[in-house]
């Protein structure tokens, strides 16, 4: 029974249910949502990875997002470029910005990094939304052209964009992955931690702090960028501190620090919210609560309760089999 | 080797070492006797460069390292052994040592010499080495703390208070452990309560009172010193 639920065939399992669900739906609008779903988790990883992984909240991914976001609406719209050229910059002029945020935001600590952070995501929602020269202000960005054509592959469709969107993300999950695997991984772990512990291993944690914060604004940037192609209009909205507590929302239910997390956090939320739209703004009146029981009771989230779960089960097991067998030999 | 020269420390108004002078030797065991919060621990964090002296400078094999960060103090070799046997709990007990040779991260080879030779000083890692370091008993969690430390190949190592809160035999074997570490060719500067246990493997010892040295000298002479006998070894 455990073996046909490892890891392993469990993803394997997931990809094809993924891969499957256009012709199982075969409704325009669930994959709609669906597709939006697997961008915000696309964010949530970015995020994931700093705020979960490395221990420092930032309150600026939405900004980020929403930079990607109009990196590439402008890109396309105002200055003509092909659709891949900009879809590949946007994210590097994210990550660019996120570098220098990163510097000045990274020698504070704990909650003035949140609360500088929380600044920062502000000041880039004011930016978009007063600067009407560049970015057209309340008016947004309207015909941004959906991903070009590679080759024969049409990617005007839903179910083509469903799919170039679930194929970005694996990409990143796998990517995410491997760091959260690696040498680099480890240390943001240790930082979270332990910054001095970190520190006096020889770990120059404003390096990798850095790292970990251009990383992450590198995911919020192609989330954004996808987003943009996506839905095709922005408007400074994107940028907003709801986003980033949306994508927080997301994070901690699924799970912060936890590799499957964002998945299951967004799913989870965006089905509750859809199925819950008669209620309108009273939905929050289930959310709220729901996030403080998590918080309260399990602060690794969803997919926390869930490993924690497993895990006393996996022992107990274990101490039930040798008590078995002590038993056994006993007779 | 190591030379501190009237260094002090304050944190706000508040001075927590003052004019301290301290002088290791290549090969020795010193050790920084003192109650809590006499000193020690700010010592240490000084030296690691987690702390800058508000005065006075330290030498480390002739240069003066109050300017490096503490991952740069690391690379130069001289390594703390963490405060409160500080793990990554979660990780496994062979994840935690590979973090310990984080300097040398690119030498692979020369890794998995150190790793052997960790797991040769303490062979219970060996065991445990797929464990989460958070299972591990107090003794255990110690002993992973400073195979850790040994990770960076340091010249140097600091070691705060190890045997706190150990039974009484396992705290013999940690001095013996030390004492091997040693005599392999690492000095040792060592924060200790257990004032009998540390001088009979020390090679000299400085005491602390509120932020001060007040006596030093080699471990026959703190030995005889009447108020150390009463103070820390209760004899």
């Amino acid at each position: 029974m455990a073996a046909i639920f490892s890891k392993r065939n469990v993803v394997i399992g997931l990809i094809v249910l993924a891969a499957l669900f256009p012709y199982v739906a075969r409704n325009d609008y669930y994959l709609h949502v669906l597709t939006l779903a697997f961008i915000w988790m696309i964010a949530v990883y970015g995020l994931n990875l700093l705020a979960g992984f490395t221990g420092y909240l930032s309150l600026a991914h939405a900004g980020f997002f929403a930079i990607g976001a109009y990196a590439l609406g402008l890109l396309t719209v105002k200055a003509e470029m092909g659709f891949w050229p900009a879809f590949l910059l946007a994210p590097v002029i994210t990550t660019g910005i996120g570098f220098l945020v990163g510097i000045i935001a990274l020698r504070t600590k704990e909650h003035f990094f949140a609360i500088y952070t929380l600044c920062v995501g502000y000041i880039i929602y004011l930016v978009i939304d007063k600067w009407e020269g560049l970015t057209g202000g309340v008016r947004g960005l309207i015909g941004i052209p959906a991903p070009a054509d590679i080759g024969p592959i049409s990617l005007s469709t839903p179910i083509a964009q469903y799919y170039f969107v679930l194929t970005i993300l694996l990409l990143v999950i796998l990517v995410i992955y491997r760091i959260i695997h690696s040498l680099t991984g480890k240390t943001f772990i240790a930082i979270r931690n332990s910054e001095d512990l970190a520190l006096s291993l020889g770990i120059s944690t404003i390096k990798n702090k850095l790292l970990s914060f251009v990383l992450s604004t590198f995911f919020a940037g192609v989330a954004g960028a996808l987003y943009a192609s996506f839905i095709r209009f922005i408007g400074p909205d994107i940028g907003n501190l709801n986003i980033t507590f949306d994508l927080l929302v997301y994070m901690i239910v699924g799970g912060i620090g936890t590799l499957s997390g964002p998945i299951v956090g967004t799913l989870l939320i965006v089905w509750l919210s859809q199925n819950l739209q008669f209620l309108q703004d009273y939905r929050m009146l289930i959310f709220g609560p729901l996030l403080t029981l998590i918080v309260i009771f399990s602060p690794r989230g969803i997919v926390g309760f869930i490993a924690g779960w497993f895990t006393n089960w996996k022992l107990r097991r274990k101490v039930n089999i040798n008590q078995a067998q002590e038993q056994a030999e006993e007779v | 080797m190591l030379s501190l020269r009237d260094v002090s420390v304050q944190y706000g108004n508040y001075t927590a070492i003052q004019n301290i002078n301290i002088e290791v030797r290549s090969g020795e065991i010193v050790v920084l006797l003192g109650a809590n919060g006499a000193g020690k621990s700010t010592t240490f964090r000084t030296i690691s460069g987690l702390n800058k002296p508000a005065t006075g400078d330290i030498f480390f094999e002739g240069s003066s390292i109050c300017s490096l960060t503490p991952d740069k103090i690391v690379k130069a070799g001289i390594v703390q052994c963490a405060e409160d046997r500080k793990l990554f709990p979660e990780m496994s007990v062979q994840e935690n040592l590979m973090m310990g040779a984080y300097v040398h991260r690119r030498k692979k080879k020369e890794i998995k010499h150190t790793l052997e030779e960790v797991f040769e000083l303490f062979p219970i890692l060996h065991e445990k080495r797929n464990q989460a370091a958070g299972s591990l008993s107090g003794g255990q969690q110690q002993m992973l703390a400073i195979g850790r430390a040994l990770m960076s190949k340091p010249e140097l190592m600091l070691l705060d208070e190890p045997s706190i809160g150990l039974a009484p035999l396992i705290v013999e074997q940690m001095f013996e452990s030390i004492q091997q570490i040693n005599q392999d060719g690492t000095t040792i500067l060592l924060a200790e309560q257990n004032a009998h246990a540390a001088l009979s493997i020390a090679n000299k010892g400085y005491v602390y009172e509120n932020g001060n040295i007040v006596v030093e000298g080699s471990s026959k002479e703190l030995f005889a010193n009447e108020e150390v006998r009463k103070a820390y070894i209760g004899a």
